[in-house]
């Protein structure tokens, strides 16, 4: 027993050093596994205050493009209104964009990552706002993440920009789908993965979601195809997506809660068994 | 004594601040941040224990995560340079170590570089390893390992110049 309560002190600092770099490692691997990062991540009190504080003072300096943005959001809005006058006649209804089927709620970037491989967003709207887990985030450009933790106030998201993300997507000219995910290099560039090798590829076509997840409705924007290549097997394509967004400047975001999602995973739950 | 305890309690509070809201921020070129909250650990009294340094070394590590969302990855490598410190600190200071008395602010620049470089290159190369956890990505790593440590460095070495020089 003596021997041990000297072993114990004779070495404290590296036990001392054992452990905090275990705990660490600990809260590292945990958080690689998606959904799991409960403990540390930047959805609490302190860390969103302060970034709420900041934000508020960014927000001035960033007015003008902001402005833009949202001019050039409400002439794409005018210009849908305009042309549906002349479509109410006709039975086809765009029913992904139709009220009942998506809430939104409108939220500000408090933090903003893309330089690390796996980046998370932090935003100012969480459970007060009836914003959940699994909730889709996106801009008038396109598609930017996922909700992944919420508290009170705040939420994480994680990017699109993670190397742990994989969003359904497909081409816009065909249905052929895929599974968007990224390699961590270059912040305007994403993969589309698991393309069909029979897909009809060009460059520079546009690849949107693809609504099988139901975190997204269908058709919603992601980026332009600007590179292809085989896979060593040569079954499927591996696509280079360019984004429509700028990751590296985002201000204010749509988040998306999909009124169905419930119900379709129910009836996916129940025919699984 | 009291005096020491407050200006590392607002070192610690500056140097995280500084991290999170400018420093984390920057991504220059696209992924190069420097991280100079670590200057907290280089200049961290001498003669106090280690245990000590090791404790709050792993508390800043872990409110940087916690700002960064990135798990515990700080954490770690901010626990490792705390314990790894005497020994950088003995092979570049060498006799002053030995003697506890070594004064950052009059010791000879060439030392103080080596002493922060090696200290930055093992930080940065843990904490990027843990953060890509990946080792095909290996090269990843080191690239960034290499151009982070040299913005960090510079940084460290300028505000340690500015802030602890001039008061010969």
């Amino acid at each position: 027993m003596q021997q041990i309560f000297n072993f114990v002190i004779k070495n404290k600092t590296f036990l001392l050093f054992l452990l905090l770099f275990s705990i660490a490692i600990a809260l590292t691997i945990q958080s690689h596994s998606y959904h799991r990062s409960k403990f540390i991540n930047s959805a609490n009190f302190l860390t969103g205050g302060v970034y709420g504080t900041m934000n508020s003072v960014d927000q001035y300096f960033n007015l003008k493009t902001e402005n833009e943005i949202l001019a050039e959001e409400n002439k794409q809005l005018r210009e849908q209104l305009l042309n549906s006058k002349f479509q109410t006649d006709s039975s086809f209804i765009d029913s992904s964009y139709s009220k009942s089927l998506y809430k939104i709620t409108i939220a500000d970037v408090y933090k903003n990552s893309y330089s690390s491989t796996n980046n998370i967003l932090t935003l100012n709207k969480g459970r007060k706002d009836s914003i959940k887990e699994d909730f889709g985030v996106m801009t008038s450009n396109g598609i930017i993440g996922i909700i992944a933790n919420t508290s009170n106030n705040y939420s994480t998201a994680i990017s699109i920009l993670n190397t742990k993300s994989k969003i359904n997507a497909k081409l816009k000219s065909s249905n052929h789908i895929g599974s968007l995910t990224w390699d961590g290099k270059s912040t305007r560039l994403v993969q589309l993965e698991d393309v069909s090798q029979y897909a009809p590829i060009k460059i520079g076509d546009t690849i949107e979601t693809g609504g099988e997840s139901s975190i997204f409705p269908k058709g919603i924007g992601i980026g332009t195809i600007s590179d292809f290549e085989s896979d060593i097997s040569g079954d499927t394509y591996t696509i280079e997506v360019k984004l429509f967004n700028d990751m590296t400047n985002l201000g204010t975001v749509y988040i998306l809660e999909s009124i169905n999602r419930p119900e379709i995973l129910n009836l996916e739950n129940s025919s699984n068994e | 004594m009291n005096n020491v305890i407050s200006i590392n309690t607002i070192r610690f509070v500056v140097l995280l601040l500084l991290q999170v809201l400018i420093c984390n921020q920057i991504d220059f070129f696209g992924f190069i941040n420097p991280y100079i909250y670590i200057i907290f650990i280089f200049l961290f009294p001498i003669k106090d224990e280690r245990l000590l340094l090791l404790l709050t070394s792993f508390l800043l590590g872990m409110l940087i995560d916690l700002f960064s969302d990135s798990g515990g990855v700080h954490a770690a490598a901010a626990v490792s340079l705390a314990y790894v410190r005497p020994i950088l600190l003995k092979s570049s200071f060498g006799m002053l170590y030995e003697h506890h008395s070594i004064k950052f602010s009059t010791t000879d620049i060439g030392s103080l570089i080596t002493y922060i470089t090696f200290g930055t290159i093992i930080h940065h190369f843990i904490l990027f390893s843990l953060e890509i956890f990946n080792i095909s990505n290996i090269l990843l790593i080191l690239q960034k390992t290499l151009f982070s440590s040299i913005f960090t460095i510079i940084l460290s070495i300028l505000i340690i110049i500015l802030f602890s020089r001039n008061k010969k």
